[in-house]
């Protein structure tokens, strides 16, 4: 294309030959850093290290600072009975909280691959010369801008199994013969968390892909046309490639999101053991329960487990965050 | 290999009509160039021909078939574009293949020979296993011409193929280019640019666009030693030619006179006009003296050798023999 392989903003040096002016240069990037390296060892890095800390020991909600430490003990401990028989407890051995990794995985596996395919749907309309486009971009985001409280409650309300609209759409089409309470019934609410988050994300999903839509060169889909390629072999042999790096990044995104889901099915379907999620079960412990130690340590089992995941995915995927490969 | 005929094509974009009527024919094997200013609709008809834009109204036949509704890869054209427009995530060689890995009936084998065969015309055989983005701005283009030959075409097309790259490099692929003219001399090809200088060296005929309307179609020396319209005669031919109108025409009987730079001769006395040089450069080769005679623009004068006349120096003016360009008020030459 015209705009040749991008030359980085700081050359690379060479040796130990370091000019002033790169000294200068890596000084300044270092103090433009300072303020948020600081910011986030506020915010993120210190309650980090101390959920992690609390994990390992007895605290509670009443009795924060007077903590003992106590080992491993949250994540497992064993006593053996007389009997000789060993009985295992702890947050590696609860079924509830597997119960709740499991949700959580089910959750986000599903509903980040429904966006995926309903986002890039979307972005490839957008993407498309048509009258009234920014209009349609701009309304297209109206669900990621409500407040996940307000839209749970109101999906909440659509779902509601005595006056909700949609059991009496449904039953008026004919498609259920009696209503159905979409948000407490064990078999429907992890549809129904789906289908809201679905509609909730694709929004952003499908404007992190046309982002990646919109860099590549109109020009190669000419060529392609005069080569000949269909326009389905044409998505999936030019555009697919092309958007891969964006769309990655965009899947991490939401899989991060998803994987840390709690406000929606918080407020959607409270005390649901098939919604539960890992950070639902997290928060329950923590201030419902005053199993603040227990707590902590699902909190940080959690963050493990995302890290994990995180970094799997970029391993896998080789996902580039420095930008195009072009 | 194609016969190529444009009957009364138009195109229009919403309300404005870029190709106002255009009637030609480009017979089999012949390398022909649009040429014209920018805006003057010589892309939009190559978009045409290529089958990347719809027809608004007329007839374009390859050899008396009608392709008005076919698409691009069914006509058999192959398309080289100012942009390269390669794929950036496939090797030059998977660029090259593409289209026929796609197409049913070809051996892995076949497509194999003919990618290479078209890398060796262009010598770019060492680069097949690289990306685009490793290659420079000509290495590029080569490529783009690889994939168009690959495809094995039966009309060659080219938009503005050189724009893109620098001077040196312009020089050398546009020798590259009529190369491959010469090696292909069964394909037809179109070639447009708004360079005359591309269009003078390439051309077996050029078409002189102007505003979506065919000015003169002819052979490049044709086009230079009898324009049919002033505009053709100031657009080809490097310097532009000079137009003296009005009392300073008067001599050879016509509103208007159009003398080439390189036909111009300084005299010591008794020339047709006088004038002050106002500025002359030098090309080493020869040298341009812009000579300020009472036209509207310095008439400029191309002379062999270095620079010879100071500013400010008194000069006379005057034609070589036959070699005056008479045009009546419309425009149009008086012969």
């Amino acid at each position: 294309m015209t705009t040749d392989t991008m030359t980085p903003a700081i050359p690379v040096t060479r040796g130990s030959a370091r000019s002033e002016l790169m000294k200068q240069r890596v000084l300044a990037a270092r103090w433009f850093l300072v303020p948020m390296l600081i910011a986030l060892g506020v915010v993120a890095g210190w309650p980090l290290l101390r959920s992690i800390w609390f994990s390992f020991t007895d605290a509670s909600l009443n009795n924060l600072y007077g903590a003992e430490f106590i080992g491993i003990g949250n994540y497992l401990r064993w006593t053996t009975l007389e009997s000789g028989r060993t009985i295992y407890r702890g947050l590696l051995v609860d079924s509830a909280w597997w119960n709740a990794v499991w949700n959580t995985v089910r959750f986000a596996a599903i509903s980040v691959g429904l966006e995926t395919v309903f986002g890039m749907i979307v972005a490839l309309v957008l993407n498309a010369e048509f009258r009234g486009r920014g209009f349609v971009r701009a309304a297209i985001l109206i669900p990621w801008a409500i407040p996940t409280i307000v839209s749970a409650r109101m999906w909440g309300w659509m779902l509601n199994d005595q006056f909700g609209i949609i059991n009496d759409m449904m039953l008026r089409l004919g498609l259920i013969s009696q209503k159905i309470a979409w948000t407490a019934s064990a078999d429907t609410a992890m549809t129904a968390v789906i289908v809201v988050d679905v509609w909730k994300t694709t929004p952003f999903m499908a404007l992190l892909v046309l982002a990646g839509l919109q860099m590549i060169p109109r020009d190669i889909y000419e060529a392609a046309d005069i080569d000949g390629v269909s326009k389905w072999k044409q998505f999936w042999r030019i555009t697919l490639p092309l958007v891969r790096p964006a769309l990655m990044v965009a899947i991490i995104f939401r899989i991060l999101d998803a994987m840390r889901i709690f406000d929606l099915i918080y407020v959607l379907t409270p005390n649901s053991s098939s919604t539960k999620t890992m950070s639902v079960l997290a928060r329950e412990n923590l201030f419902d329960f005053d199993n603040f130690a227990y707590g902590s340590a699902q909190s940080t089992l959690l963050f493990l487990i995302i890290a994990g995941m995180t970094v799997l995915y970029i391993w896998l995927g080789r996902v580039n965050f420095e930008g195009g490969e072009r | 290999m194609a016969n190529l005929q444009l009957n009364n094509i138009r195109k229009s974009f919403g309300a404005v009509e870029v190709i106002k009527g255009v009637s030609l024919e480009v017979e089999s094997g012949e390398f022909m160039v649009f040429v014209g200013p920018s805006g003057c609709g010589k892309s939009t008809l190559l978009r045409l021909v290529a089958g990347l834009e719809d027809i608004t109204s007329g007839e374009l036949t390859f050899d008396g078939q009608v392709v008005n509704a076919l698409t691009p890869s069914k006509r058999g054209i192959a398309m080289v574009f100012q942009s390269y427009a390669l794929y950036p995530h496939m090797t030059v060689y998977e660029n090259m293949a593409f289209g026929m890995t796609l197409e049913k009936g070809h051996s892995k084998e076949e497509i194999r020979q003919r990618v290479e065969r078209a890398a060796d015309m262009l010598q770019i055989r060492q680069y097949l296993d690289r990306l685009p983005k490793q290659l420079s701005g000509g290495q590029r283009q080569r490529v783009a011409i690889g994939r168009a030959i690959t495809r094995d075409p039966r009309v060659f097309l080219f938009d503005e193929p050189l724009s893109n790259l620098d001077a040196a490099l312009r020089v050398a692929t546009r020798i590259e280019i009529a190369k491959l003219h010469e090696s292909m001399h069964n394909t037809t090809m179109i070639y447009v640019t708004h360079d005359q200088v591309e269009a003078m060296t390439l051309a077996d005929r050029i078409c002189v666009l102007r505003d979506g309307i065919v000015e003169q179609v002819g052979t490049p020396m044709e086009l230079y030693e009898r324009p049919d319209s002033m505009f053709v005669a100031g657009f080809i031919g490097s310097p532009k030619m000079n137009f003296m109108s009005g009392k300073l025409a008067e001599t050879f009987n016509a509103p208007t006179v159009g003398v080439r730079g390189e036909h111009m001769v300084v005299k010591p006395s008794d020339g047709v006009w006088t004038g002050t040089v106002i500025h002359s450069e030098n090309l080493g080769s020869d040298s341009y003296i812009y000579v300020d005679i009472g036209a509207d623009e310095p008439v400029v004068v191309r002379e062999e050798g270095g620079k010879k006349h100071q500013s400010g120096e008194k000069v006379n003016l005057a034609p070589l023999e036959g070699r005056v360009h008479r045009f009546d008020n419309a425009g149009k030459p008086i012969r």
